[in-house]
């Protein structure tokens, strides 16, 4: 997996917000988050959570949540161990709730910022049938809402290793929006449990050139090491763990 | 008001419900030790949110009959064995949570109310398993809003690491003021500390505000490294050789399993 692919993705995604976060165990959405800010002069600001130099909250744990309520947070990173094709995630448990197959660490803050962030963007770089199933066994935060919930957040996209979807909100399913560089249409759908919409010609993730790898190497040493000194060591070598890092919530 | 790691840990009695705080703020790991090696039993832990290596060392130890926590992670170093394995067992009674949950419901028992209403959650089986969770119309809108009222959550004890209290029991806690939350809401606050030191922090005004007053807390024990293998803001990094031994099961003798 390219993880300079993914980070240029993710920062294509996160457009020209004003107020982007990152979770916790979060190297790729960070250094998307911090690409993005580049491309808008500074302008843009990024609260990183586990970092003391890319957080400015001083109210403790609870300003985050706070902060989201109040509408001044516009992006925010989620992952699911399990995601359906109604974009409903799974960060708790495989199997039955009572006595788990599988436990993961917990539903973290989902269930709230799915609901309150408007434009929740899905990372999840592991992507076969056991991760993007037809429906989740345990739904830690809805993909969308019946309408008298208050609910001015939601999905915008779903990046995995493979592609990226787009959501649909009115019809409640995902677009393939593109498949990463030596990916097809149909291995991303014969790797997918769920169904979606897919355009007759599909389009290819854009391949970072020379330039801009650079810049996002260069954003990884001055930005993302402090926060993820393994990942920055890392970076550029063997790649990225996604089976492993993707059951992993992104708060 | 200064008193022996031993005696501090004492006052946390069996059943009791000990907050405590994310690996990030202050974990009194020397402390939870100290509680495992007295032999505490039947704790309901609350984890404000999250928890780590302090759980898991205390479920290992069978120490914990209620788990209530958003999350409970080793962070990169994995997930937490004994967490795990006890949950998949059914050994625990796991009261799943999210996060702006547990800091909604200590903000209620910090004023004194009996429940405060939360945004979200409506759909998430998170709220589903929690039967002591209610939905209810907001009683000010007249079209329908369905909202989520969550009862206060006022632990026994609260116990946390900082880096430094002053000679009145003042406490440092800087920007984790998570912790100050977690202390207004308990009824009792155990405190270990790096140091203390021979001042007070009123006198400087610049401290102040990161300050959590002598009121709240009952009794500080000093524990230099007190949060190893974790960190502590002003103090120490974590300790990430120690983290990924107790990760794979050769930190402590056996886990310190009872």
């Amino acid at each position: 997996m390219d993880d300079a692919v993914l980070i240029a993705a993710l920062a294509g995604l996160i457009g020209t917000a004003g107020h982007v976060a990152t979770g916790a165990l979060s190297p790729i959405p960070m250094a998307a988050a911090m690409l993005a800010r580049r491309r808008s002069g500074g302008r843009m600001r990024v609260t990183v959570l586990g970092s003391r130099r890319s957080n400015r909250f001083t109210d403790g744990a609870k300003e985050l949540f706070d902060c989201a309520a109040q509408g001044r947070l516009d992006v925010f990173f989620l992952s699911g161990a399990q995601i359906d094709g109604e974009a409903n995630i799974n960060l708790l448990s495989v199997g039955d709730y009572a006595r788990p197959t599988q436990r993961f660490s917990g539903s973290f803050g989902a269930p709230y910022l799915y609901m309150l962030v408007p434009r929740v963007i899905l990372f999840r770089p592991g992507h076969d049938r056991r991760a993007l199933v037809p429906r989740v066994d345990f739904v830690s935060a809805p993909g969308w809402s019946a309408p008298e919930v208050y609910r001015p957040g939601g999905p915008a996209a779903l990046v995995t290793g493979r592609c990226v979807f787009d959501w649909r909100r009115a019809e409640r399913r995902f677009a393939l929006r593109s498949v990463h560089p030596g990916e097809t249409a149909a291995g991303v759908r014969a790797a997918t449990g769920f169904d979606y919409s897919e355009p007759d010609a599909v389009a290819q993730t854009e391949l970072p050139d020379a330039a801009l790898r650079a810049e996002i190497s260069d954003v990884v040493a001055r930005d993302v090491a402090e926060t993820y000194p393994q990942f920055a060591a890392t970076f550029g070598g063997q790649g990225f763990d996604g089976a492993a890092q993707g059951a992993r919530p992104a708060l | 008001m200064t008193v022996s790691l031993d005696t501090l840990v004492a006052r946390i009695p069996d059943g009791a419900m000990l907050v405590v705080p994310a690996d990030y703020s202050g974990v009194a790991v020397a402390a939870t030790r100290a509680l495992i090696a007295r032999g505490v039993r039947g704790l309901h832990l609350l984890a404000a949110p999250t928890s780590g290596i302090q759980a898991d060392l205390l479920i290992a130890a069978g120490c914990v009959a209620t788990m209530e926590a958003a999350g409970v992670t080793l962070g990169e170093f994995g997930t937490a064995p004994a967490f795990n394995a006890a949950v998949r067992a059914g050994n625990i009674r796991m009261l799943d949570s999210t996060c702006p949950a547990i800091h909604a419901a200590l903000n209620a028992a910090e004023k004194g109310l009996p429940f405060i209403p939360l945004r979200g959650l409506i759909g998430s089986d998170v709220l589903r398993h929690r039967p002591d969770w209610r939905v209810m119309q907001n009683p000010f809108a007249e079209a329908p809003d369905p909202i989520v009222l969550l009862p206060a959550l006022r632990p026994d004890v609260a116990l946390f690491h900082a880096a430094a209290a002053d000679r009145e029991g003042n406490v440092w806690v800087g920007r984790r003021r998570e912790l100050a939350v977690m202390a207004h809401a308990a009824r009792r606050t155990l405190v270990t500390v790096e140091r203390v030191l021979e001042t007070c922090f009123f006198d400087r005004e610049e401290l102040v505000a990161g300050v959590l007053p002598a009121l709240y807390v009952e009794a500080v024990a000093v524990a230099e490294r007190g949060a190893w293998p974790l960190g502590i803001d002003e103090a120490y990094a974590p300790d990430a050789a120690a983290l990924a031994r107790y990760a794979a099961g050769t930190l402590f003798p056996a886990r310190l399993a009872a």
